[in-house]
């Protein structure tokens, strides 16, 4: 009796697991298979396949403009996230403080995450155009020059960046705030008896006990960042000069608008590596921070 | 004195958050020629770039292909993400912990690598151009299957003893007594699903070039970046402000939730 129970138990685990089971092998499996074939052939998917060897990753190797395109797409994360947790750390320290309407202004800083990044990307490219954007406008009334925000190389992927700050900030201030709610209030008393400013309480009780929030941010907008597209598609379409011109942007042009599929496969697969790569590194580095 | 200064800071932050959006809904009622005033009134409101966006584009089609693709694949996602969730948590089999370390491992795996095989796979099934290709691969969420999991693992035991003396089998357990139980994951999983299916573009992108088929923001995309707005600002910003309305519609009366269920992407790591 007991034995057909858990019979039939497993029986029915395997039944409502299978959805998922097949979603595996069909969305998962078979693609990461099928990207390790792909990476020793060359093929637009109309014409049958040719088997290359290794010739995808000696062309990969002499691509200068996919290195660049990493270039570009690491400057983004070296402006975009100190950028990002300072910003969300300081409006997040301010919301915590003892204030009337905390929800709306949380909710005001949210608004940015849940609109699509097109429009963001559309908005902000008029805010940025050289001419008539509002913000070059706003700069000529307070008798500043005119900052060449998305026509200039040097100045086109931090603007980038600045916009992508602004969309994500509002999600790291509410994880920010999730992390400052759980830090005991009687280590601030203490602190004020001992005589600690505020400055110094930031420093030595607030930041230390952030650490394992700011690992995820810097985690979580790793992960984004690698996966910048739609910004530089709409803004700029790479440009000036290939400066905006991001890793997925750059697998995409060859997948789609080139059709060397197999090409495209062996990029994709290289950049997924070096994202893999950069992600346990960053973990790794915090992880000793730790002990 | 120092409350002064923290509100201060705080409205201006704001500012900085909502004008541009304000500017932008307001932007899209102005003539052409005023669209870059900083200010928000004009007493010249038309609705001149919307009757160019409308002419230019299927746009009413591209909003009933989000909402019913972002709904099919919401849908599916928490019935699917419940069933899987309820079988690792609540089922003992052989390899029901490998499956699971499966689910965790595969979320590791960046997207860049799975994509051009995927879109492979989506044309020799003949799903180019095609809801299934938006609708199928969307369907099952590791994320979703987790967060049910993990709160189907608190619901008490005795529950389900009760439901199986009375008869009950485990999908009657599931549907009639976890889920009425289960309103806040599936709030979360609903915005998050329906959020990352709505304002999702790269997939569409690839997937689909037929017009009739193309998802809001895909549209908007090409409308914007494809030179049929003919550099008209105006069109440019009426096409995003309705692509904007019905997420900030729906945000306004969920803010709780939604800043909730995303801050719980938080434990994707």
């Amino acid at each position: 009796m007991k034995q057909k129970n858990t019979n039939s138990e497993s029986k029915i685990g395997y039944l409502m697991s299978l959805p998922y089971i097949l979603y595996f092998l069909l969305f998962v499996g078979f693609p990461l298979v099928f990207s390790f074939i792909l990476i020793f052939h060359k093929w637009n998917v109309i014409t049958p396949m040719e088997w290359v060897g290794l010739r995808n990753f000696i062309r990969l190797f002499q691509d200068r403009l996919f290195f660049q395109s990493i270039l570009n797409t690491l400057k983004f994360l070296v402006i975009h996230i100190p950028l990002q947790i300072i910003v969300a750390l300081l409006l997040a320290v301010l919301l915590n403080q003892k204030i009337k309407a905390r929800g709306f202004f949380r909710a005001v800083y949210f608004l940015p995450v849940i609109v699509s990044g097109v429009v963001i990307t559309l908005l902000w490219r008029q805010l940025y155009a050289y001419d008539s954007g509002l913000l070059n406008i706003l700069l000529t009334k307070m008798g500043l020059s005119r900052i060449p925000w998305i026509t200039h190389p040097d100045w086109a992927m931090p603007s980038i960046a600045i916009m992508a700050t602004w969309k994500n900030v509002g999600l790291y201030i509410v994880l920010f705030l999730v992390g400052l709610q759980g830090i005991p209030r009687y280590l601030y008393e203490a602190a004020e008896i001992d005589g600690a400013r505020p400055i110094q309480q930031f420093f030595f009780i607030t930041l230390p006990a952030l650490n394992s929030t700011i690992v995820l941010v810097i985690i979580l907008s790793t992960i984004g960042g690698f996966s910048l597209f739609i910004e530089p598609f709409v803004m700029t379409g790479g440009g000036p000069v290939n400066s905006t011109l991001s890793a997925m942007l750059y697998i995409y042009n060859q997948a789609f608008y080139f059709g060397h599929m197999g090409y495209a496969a062996t990029l994709g697969f290289f950049f997924a590596v070096i994202v893999l790569l950069v992600v346990l590194i960053q973990k790794k580095l915090v992880e000793q921070k730790d002990k | 004195m120092k409350k002064f200064w923290i509100y201060l800071f705080l409205i201006v932050g704001g500012l900085i958050f909502a004008y541009p959006f304000l500017w932008m809904i307001s932007a899209s009622f102005k003539p052409e020629i005023e669209i870059s005033h900083v200010g928000l009134w004009s007493s010249n409101f038309t609705l001149n770039s919307y009757e160019a966006v409308v002419q230019k584009i299927p746009i009413w089609r591209a909003l009933f292909n989000s909402l019913f693709v972002s709904s099919c694949v919401t849908l599916s996602v928490i019935f699917f993400g419940s069933i899987v969730g309820y079988a690792l948590s609540r089922l003992r089999f052989f390899g029901r912990d490998f499956i699971l370390g499966v689910i965790l491992f595969t979320m590791v795996i960046p997207f860049q690598i799975t994509l051009i095989p995927m879109y492979i796979l989506m044309v020799k099934f003949g799903w180019v151009d095609s809801y299934m290709a938006l609708i199928v691969p969307g369907m099952i969420s590791t994320f979703g299957i987790l967060l049910f999991r993990q709160f189907f693992l608190d619901i008490p035991q005795d529950l389900i003893d009760a439901a199986r003396i009375d008869g009950c089998n485990d999908l009657m357990i599931l549907f009639r007594i976890f889920w009425p139980l289960s309103r806040p994951v599936i709030i979360t999983v609903g915005i998050l699903s329906f959020m990352g299916s709505w304002n999702d573009v790269l997939w569409p992108l690839i997937v689909i070039r037929v017009r009739e088929l193309m998802t809001m923001p895909q549209m908007v995309t090409l409308f914007a970046v494809g030179g049929q707005a003919e550099a008209q600002l105006g069109a440019e910003l009426a096409a995003a402000t309705l692509l904007a309305i019905p997420i900030i519609l729906v945000y306004a009366f969920f803010q709780r939730y939604f800043i909730e269920s995303m801050a719980t992407t938080g434990l994707k790591n």
